[in-house]
């Protein structure tokens, strides 16, 4: 996504202004693209129409709004807001710690060891944590766990003395937090590397303070992208799969178990496209969070260069 | 002055308590996966592994995965978006649409629809792991077309293309020795993304029933935890190694591939 405006922006003076030579390209022009067009067709646009249309279907092939209207109940229902609740409240805790640690690595040396790695620690985590996550946690606050042996033998405090948590809502914020934090990092650092030192000597030139930078200076430019980066961590959240699937295998709290509960087999007879009613509720919020982040971009890309 | 050094502690703060916070599951993870019987130290988890026939067959898989999906992406990908900036102007916001559509489209909801795709799929191809290369090019997309892009904007592709044109180069000669050479480090960045994105990925291979590397380590963990977080570790590591080459890869550029490109995976 940041990517996103200021390559748009680059193009119309860039080398690559559209000109005579591509005014009316061939037939055979246009068969140059068909490969990827075909592959595109079938493996993304045939899929994703499927779920869409899916949802309005019931199990004849006949329309129906049954299964949307399922989704406003019982535990489909409960499992949307359970979602929404997590991936709010881990996009709200990943935004603040993420905002701040970005903060400590942008003030550092921009080619410095330390920034290296952050970044790509956060790459890793943000992206590629997965199911590794999941057993790092087992590993850390499992059962048998390193921190809850050392608190249990050591400290006198049983971790599961209310009950499994980490296998449950508590358990998911958590381990959220350790892909929400790092995602932030990288979504967030362009913005703050955008902020031009000049400003901050204008500002003390001035006979401001560091608070007046931040109160009239920074916090308006950064307010925009720190909203957008709050958006994506809440549809990544929400999007989550995989460390949900590897912890939790009892249960499905959440609409992504709640799919997978679908596609296993778990599945009610005349409700089979239910699952696809799931699927293109996901995609609604996701879009809506992604929607309303790509405008906050476009608003700051006219700011930070 | 004051405020300087109030900055300075607060850095040191925060780096102190999230490194702590971040640092703490892997040493976790060392320890458990050396834990021996009766309390002792052992390598037993780590030097099972190996032993593992699932899971080597499974990192096999995964591996080959992450080549024939990055191959696969490049040769979709490279021909047709140099073509559109060359001759077909009228087909970027569409090819630029349908790139960055996986993002709005979570993994768990794709994978509702490949799955009767899928049934054609292995009908025709045979069942496959490395059938999973068709959806994972797709997931690898929104990445690769960014990197791709960034790659092509860079340079005055036109230009170099007409100048290859007028002494006779064939279109194949123009993208094989002058557009691949000219954004060679913008190809090496969405390839590693690629492998890495393939490596760590669990949604679909699992739901569609293939074993690949996350697979066999979630199923392990069933039964034998120590292997599992032992695997899970080396992931990490390994894919640490691969971004903290990409920042090396992309020095060049104010911003490297890893710090604006990645986005939302395969959680």
């Amino acid at each position: 996504m940041t990517s996103v405006a200021p390559v748009a922006a680059a193009k119309p003076g860039g080398p690559t202004r559209k000109s005579g030579a591509a005014g009316r390209p061939s037939a055979a022009a246009w068969l140059v693209a068909v490969p990827f067009l075909a592959f595109v067709g079938i493996f993304l646009v045939y899929p994703t129409v499927l779920v869409l249309f899916g949802a309005f279907q019931d199990s004849t092939g006949a329309f129906t709004l049954d299964n949307l209207s399922s989704l406003f109940t019982g535990v489909v229902f409960d499992a949307f807001v359970r979602s929404i609740e997590l991936s709010a409240l881990t996009a709200v805790i990943g935004a603040v710690f993420g905002a701040l640690l970005t903060w400590a690595i942008a003030v550092g040396n921009p080619d410095g060891m330390l920034r290296r790695i952050v970044v790509a620690g956060s790459g890793v985590l943000a992206q590629f944590g997965g199911v590794p996550l999941a057993f790092a946690f087992l590993a850390t606050v499992g059962f048998e766990g390193l921190v809850t042996k050392f608190l249990r033998d050591n400290v006198g405090i049983d971790l599961f003395a209310g009950s499994a948590w980490l296998f449950e809502l508590p358990g998911l914020t958590l381990v959220y937090t350790f892909f929400q934090i790092p995602l932030m990092v990288i979504v967030f650092l362009p913005a703050l590397d955008g902020l031009r030192p000049q400003w901050r000597e204008a500002n003390a030139s001035l006979g401001g303070t560091s608070w007046t930078y931040w109160r009239h200076v920074g916090g308006p430019i950064l307010l925009p992208p720190f909203l957008g980066a709050l958006l994506l961590l809440f549809a990544n959240a929400f999007s989550a799969y995989a460390t949900a699937a590897a912890l939790v295998s009892q249960g499905s709290p959440i609409v992504p178990l709640q799919i997978r509960g679908f596609l296993t087999g778990e599945v009610v007879l005349g409700q089979e496209n239910l699952g696809k009613a799931l699927g293109l509720g996901m995609v609604i919020v996701v879009s809506i969070a992604m929607g309303v982040n790509v405008l906050l971009q476009r608003r700051v890309a006219k700011w930070v260069r | 002055m004051g405020s300087v050094v109030k900055q300075r502690v607060l850095r040191t703060i925060i780096l102190l308590v999230l490194g702590v916070y971040f640092i703490l599951p892997l040493i976790a993870m060392a320890e458990f996966s050396t834990r021996g019987r009766g309390g002792s130290r052992s390598l037993e988890s780590w030097t099972s592994i190996v032993d593992d026939d699932g899971l080597m067959e499974a990192l096999v898989n995964s591996l080959l995965l992450s080549v024939t999906s990055a191959v696969l992406m490049l040769v979709l990908l490279v021909p047709t978006m140099a073509w559109i900036r060359l001759r077909l102007p009228q087909l970027q916001r569409l090819v630029e649409f349908l790139c960055l559509l996986p993002l709005a489209i979570p993994a768990i909801v794709l994978v509702v629809g490949m799955a009767p795709l899928y049934a054609w799929v292995n009908y025709f191809l045979g069942d496959s792991p490395l059938t999973l290369t068709f959806a994972y090019t797709i997931l690898v997309l929104p990445f690769a077309y960014r990197a791709v892009d960034a790659g092509l904007a860079a340079i005055d592709l036109k230009t170099l293309a007409e100048a290859a044109r007028s002494l006779g180069a064939s279109w194949f000669t123009v993208l094989w020795k002058v557009v691949v050479p000219n954004i060679r480090v913008a190809l090496i960045g969405a390839s590693l993304l690629s492998v890495a994105l393939v490596l760590g990925e669990f949604t679909i291979a699992s739901l569609l029933n293939f074993d690949t590397l996350q697979v066999q380590v979630n199923l392990l963990g069933k039964r034998n935890a120590g292997v599992s977080i032992a695997v899970s570790l080396l992931c990490l590591i390994f894919a640490f190694v691969l971004l903290f080459a990409l920042s090396y890869v992309g020095q060049r550029r104010r911003q490297t591939v890893a710090e604006e490109e990645i986005l939302p995976g395969s959680n």
